[in-house]
């Protein structure tokens, strides 16, 4: 499972609203840190509020609020607001014809095995996102730092 | 797979829920708390494991959370020597709370008991395995800090 731009910058987003419930922060101090566009956050944090994971603030200077549970929400409850998870993406793609031949595998029967090993690995990779809160990651950024 | 190096958090009780090691009386509710999870009934696999866990065994550990004499959660687990060419290491092949007493600490507290009984026999890392689409332990044992281990589990059919 290979994560797009913008569900990355979801993630880091949700998480440091998650780290200051509470705290109103801006579009523009989450871009920064980032690196990211502020015009780019600014659509990723619209899909965060309409899912209930942030809250925007009104009044002077804006912003968002994280309005989520960090126990609760998972990885995967980001990640799927971005992501099509729900068909299986082998990422290879199958030609030739499935039909089974004496001279050997066929290209089909070959990518067909090849999908079945990246299938695995793409389930493994969802149930540690469906595994981890957000609380989790961020007792683990907090014991990396020491 | 989570480091046992740093000496574990007190385990202050709320209410007055103790952990201790299983007697042959809490043993009903041991198998009821199990079947209400797994919705199998193993009286006969529960009896096997207080025979070989219960009691003060050098190596294995059976614990329970007692709450007025409710019994509220098990864990179980032992230290393996050199399983697969790993140096000894602690498993929890066991846990399990009430549903209407989680929430409240208890299965990190059994957890925390029984990682104080591997530290005592000098482990330093504890192990588990989990089926992965059982997100509720999956994410307990995470929040308890346990990663990926350096081991993939696997199996094939025997047709």
């Amino acid at each position: 499972m290979k994560l797009q731009k913008n569900t990355h910058l979801a993630l880091c987003s949700v998480l440091e609203f998650a780290a200051r419930p509470g705290t109103q922060l801006s579009a523009a101090e989450i871009a920064e840190k980032y690196r990211m566009s502020p015009h780019h956050l600014a659509k990723v944090l619209r899909t965060l509020g309409r899912a209930g994971l942030v809250r925007a603030a009104r009044g002077a200077g804006g912003g968002y609020r994280f309005a989520g549970n960090t126990r609760r929400v998972t990885l995967m409850d980001v990640i799927e607001l971005f992501e099509d998870i729900s068909a299986p993406k082998s990422g290879v793609r199958r030609s030739g014809r499935r039909t089974k031949s004496e001279a050997g595998a066929t290209a089909w029967e070959v990518e067909d095995a090849i999908g079945v090993v990246l299938l695995e690995i793409d389930e493994i990779a969802k149930a540690t996102f469906r595994s981890i809160t957000l609380e989790t990651l961020l007792k683990l950024v907090a014991r990396r730092r020491g | 797979m989570i480091s046992l190096k740093k000496s574990a958090a007190a385990r202050r009780t709320p209410g007055a829920t103790r952990i201790r090691g299983v007697q042959p009386g809490d043993l009903e509710q041991v198998v009821e708390i199990d079947a209400g999870i797994t919705g199998l009934r193993k009286a006969a696999y529960w009896g096997e494991i207080l025979r070989r866990y219960g009691g003060a065994r050098q190596q294995r550990f059976f614990l329970v959370a007692d709450r007025g004499g409710r019994i509220e959660g098990y864990v179980v687990g032992d230290v393996r020597d050199w399983e697969f060419g790993s140096p000894p290491c602690g498993w929890v092949f066991g846990v399990g709370v009430r549903p209407d007493a989680r929430l409240s600490g208890i299965a990190t507290q059994l957890l925390d008991a029984i990682c104080d009984g591997f530290r005592r026999l000098g482990v330093s890392t504890v192990r588990t395995l989990l089926a992965r689409d059982n997100p509720l332990v999956l994410s307990f044992f995470r929040s308890q800090g346990m990663m990926a281990a350096p081991f993939i589990p696997l199996e094939k059919n025997l047709d």
